[in-house]
């Protein structure tokens, strides 16, 4: 039986914690009397019949839906969708969740006589998937059977001939998605929920959207209301997708709606009984045995004798043993409800009050940095974009806190994945870092550069306007916080994002102390594994 | 007594243009209000004498104080119209090229104080010879032939005596016992021969061929014309190097410290045998330095003997310095000397056979100042009041041990010869990035080492003399002055506090004229980089033309072509195809070394038979696998910067047009190698035309310029390799990438743009072994801490 996630108050004994902190980890002692910790929960048990359970679910739907047999019949547009590489974190092994229910999508439709099927990566304004990356999401069957004829490829969001434009909402929010989804008599959306921000309507909404569309919901006004992301129900985002997911269902766009959860075994379950590299890191610190002690005093001298390069790659090419913990298909709402519930089984843990300095060690990955480099930016839109909002109820941090994160933070970029996170690295911050004002001033330039839309579009860079996006996914954090550290980053770059470097986490609570006095209260977030925290 | 004797006189100055005679023109103006002037000023190559002597004499803050007591400018310029006649003339050729106004306006004259000069202490021999040693006999033989007898006041220097010890008393150089009888005609015979010896030796095949070769390791593959200018300068330094080491052995073969005190000792031997009627006095000045109160304290002009060699020991460049302690630095203000020279010019003649008399001018003997002192003066000071670095930190200044000259050369040398040796060894490697700015360092201290060696070889000399000059007849014209006289003329070196004039007159002044930083923290203002941005991202500007490789991605043909050729080889087979390609890389480098085309040429036939559309296809993927991969964005982001101020941008390449098409939304234009194609879609391997590299840039730049009616030096070029020199000299603002040595165009050298807080290339300093410094004629240098044409 797992254990559920809890809060440890920090005392005497209390061991060093353990902080993510890039391809790194920091090993910091809180101070004992005010400072607790907040751990995730143990991987939930995973399915043991995967593909049973997913049979299952294209059979008995949930909502106001029909099965999915009855659903396909010969000559019928079918378009299969699937969420892009951004998800899960860190990619999950062989077989990919993703490819294990659009095989069984696929066997169904055989069945019934479909030919005329598509399969495109929901990637919205991300980066256009390489070979590689799809043959990891839908399998190399798959890959092999669609790619080559052109039925499989990555949405193109900048393609104007192949948006179809259905109408506002009743907010005035347009409402533009791929047009052969649009067309389709089915559209199937294969989600994998590694949070509990994604699915619902979000996933066709976004995923298969254009900026026309997601400027409506993906702006400073709309972030800084929802408080937070996470929690569905009280997210401006989501309620602006629902709003749109309204707008396609009277379009008649019928979307059969597919959503996954993962257990949080992310660095490997049999952690718990001793083995795997990354062991430790699944671990509750005094629950260290020496031999994860001397595994981690052993990957530390290692990767210290890594180059950054490789360094890197050797974190990139982790792959997590998540364990499946349920699929459900069938109507939109019905279906992320439940999911919702899945979610939240794994990652909500109660916290009770606020505290006023709140610390995170960042992993080396975030969703727009697999296979690259994590930029500062990213390192803002990580910290108090993601891990920020993944709370229920009131922020973990009181208004006015102090944030301290560790991350090296270096000042470096992707050239082939980030080039306008480089131009707005180098120009829009140097000027301000005022979310409000940095969307007045500068969206509109890079979202319509041409060159910008030719790298989306030809090569494997992330849209124009997506630094923007990032930026203001941390909206809400920083209008809410009183400061915000970083701990063994390079100060250039941190200074850049408006933020305040530090050598030490000693010298970061120091520093906290302008801002919150001299014996604030501190909670350590200890993730990942991923957890959410449920504030009352 | 003074301006009652020179009133009315009509008195011609040579050298006029120099710190001395810039000095003497202003006091004989002011304090000699009944006299009139005659200048005898060179033909400058680009204006005429007056406009030289307005830029090149009257501007001068020299004549601030005279401007302001004659009440502004409108009255100095007509006192200055009304009292000096400028004619054009040159001491360095026969009859003094003049024309026949300048010779009745010489012929008008009572008084003519020569103070012109080859200045610098390192003057080819048969220059030196020409002018210093010549120079005075021509005046006298023009004088002779204009049927006129004026007082000639030749200024010479203190250091005829040559290296000795002890007195050297004001006694023509003939009467020395240590003269040594020369005949000056066979010096000036051998010197013009050893100039012709030199240019034909220069001009043998062997020789010749040495400078190509030098010139194509410096500039590597940067086509015919630019190699062949670079060639012409290597063969015109030669032979100046030789005639200068000629000089140098002559002059110490007979006891003088260089050629300059060498030519001037026979100058003075030379007036004296062939002066005809003309009455002679010569005045000889030590070691001239700024003023000591007039016009104003401190007033100096050029970069000069002293200032380089103080400048870098308070910049920390400089640790050493050969000299002996006690010896004395026989410096003297300059405006002691113009007192001297007026004292002279009013007392006449010494003798009334017009013999030449002489009056030294110098410290030594009656006031000495000592190097032991000097140098706790300098280090005090510069302790007091140091210098800052780039980054605004204070400079400490070393310690001074007293080394001995040989001691000191040696040292340099050896560092020398090491720096050159890295340097070369450096310059070999295609780098860039920090390996460049290490080049680039190298080459810096390179530059500061030989700087070094140079000063120490000009003036380790001087500051080891330990000759006493005489006074005498100086103390006589002293003891022969009114109260009036001294204040307005004064000489007498007595006067000169040293630790006053060295702390509170020279050494700033001497900072103020250096352009150092002596203040802390960042630079005020725009910083360098800033400038060149802002420069280049003008809106002013029509145009910025951009090289690829190296300057937007670091990468090249070859690598482009291997990903291309490799990408649908099966597995297998790519590591045999890399093999190849790595054995061929000396052959590739070697040929690419000596011509850019050819060596493309050669390259692309790879591409025979290969398919048109599949490469076409290919090409999309290379965009992000290899050269997004390897660009450097701060480059694609400067191409957007001029894209967005509405300047034409051109990429000029000499990769492939299917290798650079995606890149295609960067630029307005792309001018790229074309391959041609067979019916069957196939290329052919051969280049439709000749491609963009080497020359065939400027001329493809002037003619894309002509088709677009832009303006070339309102156009901005990006480029780092040799062969990209050509493409960087034709446009206003050339910008090399990369501080690698051989894309130093000329004119400018911009600093790279993409790699911030890099020292910028030197260039900042005066550079050696030409130094700016001059003798104590005076120079018309000023110090060369611009940046040319970018600053």
């Amino acid at each position: 039986m797992p254990r559920p996630g809890f809060v440890l108050e920090v005392d005497g004994s209390t061991p060093p914690l353990l902080f993510h902190s890039g391809e790194g980890f920091r090993l910091e002692k809180l101070p004992a009397g005010r400072s607790r910790v907040v751990y995730p929960a143990e991987p939930l048990a995973p399915l043991d019949d995967v593909d049973g359970a997913i049979r299952a679910a294209l059979l008995a739907p949930l909502g106001d839906s029909a099965p999915l047999p009855d659903l396909l019949h010969p000559g019928m547009k079918l378009t299969i969708a699937f969420d892009d590489v951004s998800l899960p974190l860190p990619k999950m092994r062989r077989p990919d969740i993703r490819s294990r229910v659009i095989e069984a999508v696929l066997d169904l439709a055989a069945a019934a006589g479909v030919d005329d099927v598509h399969l495109i990566a929901a990637l919205a304004l991300h980066r256009r998937m390489t070979e590689d990356e799809l043959r990891h999401a839908v399998g190399d069957r798959v890959y092999d059977a669609f790619a080559p004829s052109g039925a499989l490829y990555n949405h193109d969001a900048e393609d104007p001939d192949q948006l179809a434009y259905l109408g506002t909402t009743d907010q005035g929010e347009e409402v533009e998605i791929s047009k052969r989804a649009a067309e389709s008599d089915l559209l199937v959306y294969v989600n994998i929920n590694i949070v509990a921000m994604d699915g619902g309507h979000k996933s066709t909404a976004t995923g298969l959207s254009s900026y026309r569309s997601l400027r409506h919901h993906h702006n400073v006004a709309t972030l800084e209301h929802s408080r937070s992301f996470m929690d569905r129900h009280r997210s401006e985002l989501h309620h602006s997708n629902w709003r749109m997911g309204d707008v396609l269902k009277a379009a008649g766009v019928k979307v059969f709606q597919i959503e996954t959860t993962l257990n949080n075994d992310t660095f490997g379950l049999e952690a718990l009984r001793g083995g795997g590299p990354l062991g430790m890191l699944q671990k509750r610190e005094w629950e260290w045995t020496a031999r994860d002690r001397a595994a981690f005093v052993a990957m530390q001298a290692g990767l210290g004798r890594l180059s950054p390069k490789n360094r890197r790659r050797t974190f990139q090419s982790w792959e997590a043993p998540y364990g499946v913990t349920s699929v459900q298909a069938g109507e939109v709402d019905a279906v992320h409800e439940r999911t919702l519930e899945h979610v939240h089984a794994q990652h909500l843990v109660p916290v009770e009050g606020q505290t006023d300095v709140l610390t995170m060690g960042l992993p080396y990955i975030c969703p727009y940095n697999v296979h690259s480099i994590m930029n500062p930016i990213l390192v803002m839109c990580l910290g108090l974009g993601y891990f920020f909002n993944l709370y229920r109820g009131r922020p973990l941090v009181r208004e006015g806190g102090v944030l301290i994160m560790t991350h090296p933070t270096p000042w470096e970029f992707h050239p082939v994945h980030h080039p306008s996170y480089i131009d707005f690295f180098e120009q829009v911050l140097a000027d301000t870092t005022d979310p409000t004002e940095i969307e007045a001033r500068y969206e509109k330039q890079f979202a319509e550069d041409e060159w910008y839309r030719h790298l989306y579009r030809t090569s494997h860079a992330y849209h124009g306007v997506h630094p923007f996006y990032m930026w203001y996914w941390g909206a809400h954090a920083l209008r809410h916080l009183g400061q915000v550290t970083i701990v063994g980053g390079d100060p250039r770059a941190v200074r850049r994002l408006g933020f305040r470097p530090a050598t030490s986490m000693a010298d970061a609570l120091e520093m906290a102390s302008d801002v919150v006095g001299r014996e604030p209260t501190i909670t350590h977030f200890h993730n990942p594994p991923i957890l959410m925290a449920d504030v009352t | 007594m003074i301006p009652e004797a020179l009133a009315g006189k009509r008195i011609a100055v040579t050298g006029s243009t120099g710190f001395l005679g810039t000095a003497l023109v202003e006091r004989l103006l002011r304090s000699v209000p009944g006299c009139e002037l005659v200048l005898l000023v060179r033909r400058g190559r680009m204006r005429s004498v007056e406009q030289r002597a307005r830029r090149e004499i009257f501007k001068n803050d020299c004549f601030d104080r005279l401007r302001s007591e004659l009440g502004g400018a409108a009255a100095f310029e007509e006192a200055v119209a009304r009292r000096v006649q400028v004619i054009a003339g040159d001491v360095g050729t026969d009859g003094l090229g003049l024309d026949d106004d300048g010779r009745s306006a010489l012929a008008s004259c009572d008084i003519v104080i020569h103070s012109a000069a080859t200045v610098s202490f390192d003057s080819p021999l048969d220059g030196a010879v020409e002018v210093n040693l010549l120079g005075p006999t021509r005046i006298a033989a023009t004088l002779g032939e204009l049927g006129v007898a004026p007082h000639l006041v030749a200024v010479s220097t203190c250091y005829v005596a040559g290296n000795r010890r002890g007195a050297a008393p004001e006694i023509r150089v003939d009467e020395s016992p240590f003269w040594l009888d020369v005949d000056w005609r066979q010096e000036v015979t051998s010197a013009r021969r050893l100039r012709a010896d030199a240019e034909a030796e220069s001009r043998t095949p062997d020789q010749l061929e040495r400078f190509a070769a030098e010139a194509r390791r410096e500039l590597g593959a940067a086509g015919v014309p630019l190699l062949a200018e670079k060639t012409e300068q290597r063969r015109t330094a030669w032979v100046r190097d030789r005639l200068v080491e000629a000089g140098r052995a002559r002059a110490a073969s007979l006891g003088w410290p260089d050629a300059y005190a060498m030519t001037k000792a026979l100058g003075e031997r030379a007036l004296g045998e062939s002066r005809g009627a003309v009455p002679v006095s010569i005045v000889r000045p030590a070691i001239i330095e700024s003023a000591w109160s007039d016009p104003v304290p401190g007033w100096i002009r050029g970069f000069r003997m002293a200032e380089p060699v103080i400048i870098s020991y308070a910049r920390g460049l400089l640790r050493e310095f050969p000299g002996v302690p006690e010896g004395v630095v026989d410096v003297i203000p300059v405006d002691l000397v113009v007192g001297a020279i007026c004292a002279v010019a009013a007392r006449g003649p010494l003798h009334s056979d017009g013999e030449p008399d002489v009056t030294q001018v110098a410290s030594g003997s009656a006031n000495p100042l000592r190097y032991q002192r000097l140098v706790d003066l300098v280090q005090a000071w510069f302790g007091a009041h140091p210098l800052y670095d780039n980054e605004g930190q204070p400079i400490t200044v070393p310690e001074w041990s007293f080394p001995g000259r040989g001691r000191v050369q040696g040292q340099l040398a050896r560092s020398l010869r090491l720096l050159e040796r890295g340097e070369r060894v450096l310059q070999a490697l295609p780098l860039r990035g920090r390996q460049a700015e290490l080049s680039a360092r190298v080459e810096e201290k390179r530059e500061l080492a030989e700087r070094a060696l140079g000063y120490v070889t000009l003036y380790g000399a001087y500051t080891e003399c330990e000759a006493l000059f005489g006074v005498d007849h100086l103390l006589d014209l002293d003891a022969a002055m009114t109260a009036t006289d001294r204040r307005q003329f004064g000489l007498d070196p007595r006067v000169i506090d040293w630790d006053r004039y060295v702390q509170d007159v020279h050494l700033p002044s001497v900072v103020q004229h250096a352009r150092v930083r002596t203040e802390p923290g960042r630079a005020g203002g725009e910083s360098r980089q800033q400038r060149l941005r802002r420069q280049v991202l003008s809106s002013e500007r029509q145009m910025a033309a951009f090289d690829l490789e190296n300057t937007l991605i670091a990468s090249n043909v070859v690598t482009s072509y291997a990903w291309l050729a490799s990408r649908r080889l099966p597995r297998e087979d790519k590591p045999r195809f890399v093999a190849d390609l790595v054995a061929e890389a000396p052959k590739l480098l070697r040929l690419d070394r000596r011509d850019r085309s050819d060596f493309l040429r050669h390259f692309y036939r790879r591409y025979t038979d290969a398919p048109a559309d599949q490469l076409g296809t290919d090409s999309v993927e290379l965009l992000s696998e290899l050269i997004l991969t390897k660009s450097f964005p701060a480059g694609i982001r400067r191409v957007r910067e001029h894209r967005a101020l509405g300047h034409r941008t051109v990429l000029i390449t000499g990769a492939l047009d299917f290798v650079v098409e995606p890149l295609a939304p960067l630029f307005d234009d792309i001018i790229a190698a074309h391959l041609s194609v067979t019916e069957d879609g196939l290329y052919t391997g051969q280049m439709t035309d000749v491609p963009p590299t080497g020359e065939t840039r400027a001329s493809a730049l002037y003619d894309f310029a002509a088709r677009h009616d832009l303006d070339l030096d309102q156009c901005v070029a990006y480029a780092d390799s040799a062969s990209d020199l050509p493409m960087l000299e034709v446009v206003g603002f050339p910008s090399p990438s990369t501080p690698r040595p051989a894309c130093r165009p000329s004119p400018a050298s911009g600093v790279g743009w993409w790699s911030s807080g890099r020292r910028p290339p030197a260039g900042r300093l005066p550079s050696c072994p030409s130094p700016p410094a001059a003798a104590p004629a005076g120079s018309t240098r000023e110090p060369p801490l611009g940046l040319g044409r970018s600053a």
